[in-house]
């Protein structure tokens, strides 16, 4: 046990003496979440919008006005046929349309109620999300201070995301950007760190000295555990304070989706470092292997479910996945256990898988 | 007592070792003397476990490093030929790593590297990355020694050293034999060879020779001759040209020249080369050196 703490204690003066890639390992993260979190959340004004109102009533006049009003959409044309919405889009003329149902002013007030129609270009997922989030929370607010009633039931919103009808949610860019940061620190650095020691000898040395193979792996994988963490709560942070991501479910399960996904992170750095054979070829791997299909087959950038089905299924083998996946179920849906429990299993058996893989592969000699 | 017999060891088309026997007593100051490339460093790894022998076998004092490797281990101590101990860290931290690691503490044995961690001790604060060259081989000594292993494996200790750090440290291992301690160290240097208790001669992972430096040099038999001039290239060339010579060896300003049996005639070769335009080339008869063994094992 003293061997073992010497080991961390040493590994930890590695790190912290290094104050540039400190400040790359601390400054990064907050820099990504904020590149990425801006990206999202570009501000709409005058978003250009076609009106297609079979109503033609006071109500459905003073709707579009309201539209127009808000700041947000430019009422860019009038439609007076449903086939020539398509078109309009094809075109590039309009993002949004609101297609007004007949009768519209009249069945307010009516228990049946009535319908709106909004069909946005969703090629450009994260904007038409906006748009129609926008236009739906006008179009309540004009409903019910049109009929009086609270919780409008009368009116409803049906919403068809044309061209890309799976789209994923607006918080999407958080937990993909604390899977990408939190996998790239810590399966980066720590299989960086151990190349380099078989890089510059010492590990011939740390071999023949009594540390057993799992001790020296332990002893690099801890100090990294606290530094993806307080990595982890910082980008959290951010995202809360700054985006206003929500935490709907319970602390507990983000610690401890936090925790599972850093130590995989780990598992496959260690696992990376025992076939490196150099600092060099380690970073490489680690770009190619885990960032990139980290930001391409996880779902942070492309929606897996529109995904042609060979890279649907190559991205069951990406753990960042199901950690984001878990994570907006978490978050976004509150949800617990229940929910989540597939995700868990899912990265406790890649850990284990990972971690059993390294030790056993992990060389008691150089060859 | 080591004890290494027919060790082979190819890397892809590279044979290492190539049947390497050698034998080592207890408490000996034991030199592994070649070229680079001849096979040294293999031949350690090898021996302390870390390389697998493609056949062959060693004994340290009756274990065997493939099956007993963890024994082994416990009774070495290693210092590789790169600098191997971390840059980052300060001279007494690096030192307190090791002994931890090896699970002793650094007063437990400060007695055995007293020695050589006095010289040091001003800097100890000291990260290792910002040492001299002869500062960091003491500290990487005194790493290896920490855990007061039984057998110490030094690999090209004195290489990219300056003469007076490589002076101090033969008499480091000098005092370090007298604690008992068998010494097993590798050179590239052949003026090294002489202090060692014995020797092995390796090239092209073969050895060449064992013995003790003083009977190799005495079996060799041969009269040396050196031959120096201003105009080196010419001098080689003729002196090669030379019909009696055996062999000619540049050795930094001088030629080292041996005779074929029955023609040693230094006065003859002195004619020769005035023959030749050379007039005022020196020529005097040398003790051999170790160096002119291996040239002449060597081909």
């Amino acid at each position: 046990m003293k061997t073992f703490i010497a080991f961390v204690n040493k590994e930890s003066r590695h790190i912290f003496r290094d104050y540039r890639t400190m400040m790359v390992l601390f400054l990064m993260p907050v820099a990504q979440i904020l590149i990425f979190g801006f990206v999202i959340s570009t501000e709409i004004r005058d978003a250009s919008i076609g009106i297609l109102d079979k109503s033609k009533d006071d109500a459905s006049r003073r709707l579009v006005q309201r539209l127009s009003a808000s700041g947000y959409y430019k009422v860019q044309s009038v439609f007076n046929y449903e086939r020539d919405i398509e078109p309009a889009f094809r075109r590039g003329d309009i993002q949004l349309a609101v297609v007004i149902e007949q009768g519209f002013g009249n069945n307010l007030r009516n228990p049946d109620g009535t319908a709106i129609q909004l069909l946005a270009d969703a090629s450009d997922a994260n904007t038409s999300q906006m748009l129609v989030n926008y236009c739906s929370g006008i179009i309540q607010t004009f409903a019910i201070e049109e009929s009086g009633i609270e919780y409008a039931p009368i009116l409803t919103t049906e919403v068809r995301m044309l061209f890309n009808p799976s789209l994923k949610g607006v918080y999407m860019s958080i937990p993909g950007t604390m899977a990408m940061v939190l996998i790239l620190i810590s399966a980066m650095m720590t299989s960086i760190s151990i190349t380099r020691e078989k890089e510059f000898g010492s590990m011939e040395v740390l071999l023949i000295s009594p540390l057993k193979p799992y001790q020296i792996i332990l002893g690099k994988v801890v100090p990294y555990v606290v530094l993806s963490m307080i990595n982890a709560i910082s980008i959290l942070a951010l995202g809360i304070i700054v985006f206003k991501m929500p935490v709907l479910g319970s602390w507990m399960w983000l610690f401890v989706l936090n925790l599972l996904y850093i130590l995989l992170s780990l598992a496959l750095g260690i696992f990376i470092s025992t076939v490196a054979r150099n600092q060099m070829v380690a970073m490489f791997a680690s770009m190619f292997a885990l960032l990139l299909p980290t930001i391409l087959l996880s779902g942070f950038i492309f929606p897996i479910e529109s995904m042609p089905w060979p890279l649907q299924w190559l991205s069951r083998v990406v753990p960042p996945r199901y950690y984001i996946q878990a994570i907006k179920t978490v978050m976004l849906k509150g949800g617990g256990l229940t929910y989540m429990w597939h995700e868990l299993v899912t990265m406790t058996g890649f850990l284990v898988l990972f971690l059993s893989l390294s030790i056993y592969k992990f060389k008691v000699r150089l060859e | 007592m080591i004890e290494v017999n027919q060790l082979c060891k190819q890397f892809g088309k590279v044979k290492a070792l190539n049947g390497v026997s050698i034998q080592v007593n207890e408490g000996e100051l034991y030199g592994l003397i070649g070229p680079d490339g001849a096979g040294k460093t293999t031949l350690f790894r090898i021996l302390i476990s870390l390389l697998l022998p493609d056949s062959g076998s060693a004994r340290l004092w009756g274990l065997d490093p493939v099956a007993d490797f963890k024994k082994v281990r416990q009774i070495i101590g290693y210092m590789p030929g790169k600098f191997s101990l971390y840059e980052d860290l300060s001279i007494i931290e690096n030192l307190t790593f090791f002994a931890t690691v090896f699970g002793t503490t650094v007063e437990e044995n400060y007695y055995l590297i007293e020695d050589i961690f006095k010289q040091i001790e001003p800097f100890k604060n000291r990260p290792a990355g910002k040492l001299s060259g002869g500062m960091k081989q003491k500290l990487a000594l005194s790493c290896a020694l920490i855990h007061k292993p039984r057998l110490l494996v030094l690999d090209e200790p004195t290489t990219g050293v300056d003469a007076v750090s490589r002076q101090e440290f033969w008499e480091m291992l000098k005092r370090l034999k007298a604690q008992g301690i068998t010494i097993l160290v590798s050179t590239p240097y052949m003026d090294e060879a002489g202090l060692c208790d014995r020797v092995a001669l390796i090239q092209n992972g073969k050895i060449l020779e064992t013995n003790s430096p003083e009977d190799i040099i005495e079996r060799f038999n041969k009269p040396v001759f050196a031959v120096s001039d201003n105009n080196m290239y010419q001098l080689l060339n003729n002196c090669r040209q030379y019909p009696g010579v055996a062999s000619v060896y540049p050795f930094g300003e001088e030629l080292h020249i041996t005779f074929s049996e029955g023609s040693v005639n230094p006065v003859h070769l002195k004619e020769f080369l005035v023959s030749k335009g050379i007039p005022d080339a020196n020529i005097k008869q040398i003790q051999p050196t170790i160096e002119d063994c291996f040239m002449e094992l060597s081909t």
